[in-house]
């Protein structure tokens, strides 16, 4: 799975961008927008995902079910 | 004694910090985006007792200097969205192109349309001195944004005093970037020392790619506030500290704040009311806590002056608000505004109208200490409060309906002493007549004696004598402080002869909603 931002509830406060360690994370249509095919959900880089620590409004960033629960390599 | 009455958000108690911070997510404001919680950029008169170096940097930074802020201006860019910590007196979600206070902006800038605003106030507005980055997030959690901002700024405009608003956590990481760009102003939100009065006003802050919470979060955000704040300061950096006081919360502990922030050299203080309209969506507006009234406000001031220099003059600006403190031109230099705008940007042209604007200081000074000279002699333990319109200049030069705000001066042998503003505009509900408006402002001015006007209508005039304020029409376009001494000195004459009897005045409300533009 991989994490998504709820459009409505985005501030557009760039927060997650700098932080994301994949560079997931890009502004799109006035609010920003996680890539699912970069997304690691940091696993491998912290404990926590970055976006949902960093996000001034809660459950915002929040798992996509849609996507398969993503596999650390190796 | 200082703010001792408190009902802090009775209401809060029943409602689980979940819910609320659900209504916070889901709250829209009235419909724009952005936000963060902190104000920017204040002291005394001249320079008095100030070492020179020191009164070279603050003489004409309005937020530095009480009496600057009357002739000179500020602008702020909106280039740092991003914030690295949660206040429960600021909601992201919230901006209203109608309201002013911290961490509200319209639009967000890149660096390069930060630095072509900046030369296109600079070449309209030449007693815009200062350039501030104060959000809407906070500067130091948008490092590469901010920095870039000053690079660029410092090229073109070298004379522009540069200066930053944080709320430190990211401070001491950063202490040595900034005094490369020559930053020489820091604000530093400190709303408590005590990680317990903290967690009650932060509910987490992120560091070191974590989110903590609770009493932790507090712990981590003072050890750095107060160290980069040692950092500044070891490296002659001038920093003022913002609090906000919170009624119930922190407003008998910010005097310990201030104990702790002067010995760590910080230059002023500055206590601002909470501002928690439930309009507003912050936890503190949802929770029903309350700010302070304008006399507990400034009793709390009072009690922390002897320690340190205090700001008074703070009108809780925008994170892209533009010119005078008491106004607000941002609406003039739009994005799209700028880039239509031929800049000149004509540094003789500027330099020699602030010279202007100094002799017109000196003759401001040289007016009060006249006046004040005729006052030597009197005795009278007689301590009250007048309100001023003021469109800037030292002078009494506003109509009373004219006036979006008030200047508050308290009266004594000793002189005429600023100790406020008392903002009367029109509330974003609308729906107020002209006459809710004049109750507004008499509510607003009620702890004042008498109303210094440029001009007064009839009706107002005979409204305020029945609610016990004097108003003064005889200054017109004079010096503030001369003619309230010259006022005061014949009130003190009507007292001794018996012709009048001095009474205290009550309290007076602290404006709490959102500005509207006046028509």
């Amino acid at each position: 799975m991989a994490y998504k931002i709820i459009a409505s509830q985005c501030t557009s406060c760039s927060a997650c961008e700098a932080e994301c360690p994949n560079v997931a994370i890009s502004e799109k249509g006035g609010t920003f927008v996680i890539n699912p095919k970069k997304c690691t959900e940091c696993i491998g880089y912290f404990d926590v995902p970055q976006c949902v620590a960093v996000c001034p409004v809660d459950n915002t960033c929040v798992i996509d079910t849609g996507y398969p629960r993503y596999q650390a390599a190796g | 004694m200082h703010a001792s009455t408190t009902q802090d958000g009775a209401a809060g108690r029943l409602v689980t910090i979940d819910a609320v911070m659900q209504q916070v997510a889901e709250h829209k404001g009235c419909g724009t985006q952005g936000g963060s919680g902190k104000a920017s950029c204040g002291s005394a008169a001249g320079q008095g007792d100030l070492p020179t170096e020191i009164w070279e940097k603050v003489k004409n930074h309005p937020c530095y200097s009480e009496e600057a802020h009357h002739h000179y201006a500020r602008m702020h860019v909106a280039v740092a969205p991003a914030c690295n910590i949660q206040c429960n007196y600021c909601n992201r979600k919230y901006d209203c192109a109608n309201e002013s206070r911290p961490g509200v902006v319209s639009e967000r800038l890149t660096p390069e349309q930060a630095a072509r605003k900046v030369l296109a106030v600079a070449s309209t507005i030449p007693q815009m001195t200062v350039l501030g980055i104060a959000g809407p997030g906070d500067p130091l959690a948008n490092p590469a944004k901010t920095f870039k901002t000053f690079e660029l700024i410092s090229q073109t405009a070298p004379d522009i005093k540069l200066c930053l608003s944080t709320n430190g956590l990211a401070l001491p990481d950063h202490v040595d970037t900034i005094a490369r760009y020559n930053v020489d102003h820091v604000t530093i939100t400190i709303n408590m020392v005590d990680p317990e009065v903290g967690a009650k006003i932060y509910p987490w802050v992120y560091w070191n790619h974590k989110r903590y919470t609770g009493v932790e979060a507090a712990r981590l955000l003072t050890e750095r506030q107060l160290r980069g704040l040692e950092m500044l300061t070891e490296r002659g950096i001038l920093c003022k500290v913002n609090s906000v006081m919170i009624p119930g919360v922190n407003d008998r502990h910010l005097v310990e704040v201030n104990r702790a922030v002067k010995s760590r050299g910080a230059f002023l203080h500055n206590i601002m009311p909470l501002i928690s309209a439930p309009e507003h969506g912050t936890v503190f507006g949802l929770t029903g806590q309350r700010g302070p009234t304008a006399q507990e406000l400034k009793a709390l001031q009072d009690d922390c002056e002897g320690e340190m220099n205090m700001m008074r003059h703070c009108r809780q600006c925008r994170a892209d608000a533009v010119g005078l403190l008491g106004e607000d031109r941002s609406a003039e230099f739009t994005t799209e505004k700028i880039m239509e705008m031929e800049v000149d940007y004509d540094l003789e042209g500027r330099q020699a109208y602030q010279a202007r604007v100094e002799e017109e200081r000196v003759a401001k000074v040289a007016a009060k200490q006249e006046e004040l000279a005729t006052l030597a002699g009197a005795q009278s333990d007689i301590t009250l409060l007048v309100a001023v319109a003021t469109k800037g200049s030292g002078l009494i030069n506003e109509h009373f309906g004219h006036a979006k705000e008030f200047q508050v001066y308290e009266l004594s042998t000793a002189g005429a002493k600023f100790v406020g503003h008392r903002r009367v505009d029109l509330y974003c509900q609308g729906g107020f007549g002209d006459e809710d408006s004049l109750q507004t402002v008499i509510r607003a001015i009620n702890d004042c004696h008498a109303v210094f006007v440029a001009k007064i209508g009839g009706c107002p005039k005979a409204d305020l004598l029945g609610a016990g304020i004097e108003p003064v029409d005889q200054y017109a376009h004079e010096f503030i402080e001369k003619s309230a001494i010259a006022w005061f000195k014949g009130y003190l004459g009507k007292v001794a002869a018996g012709e009048l009897v001095h009474t205290p005045r009550g309290d007076a409300a602290i404006r709490q909603g959102a500005l509207i533009v006046a028509a």
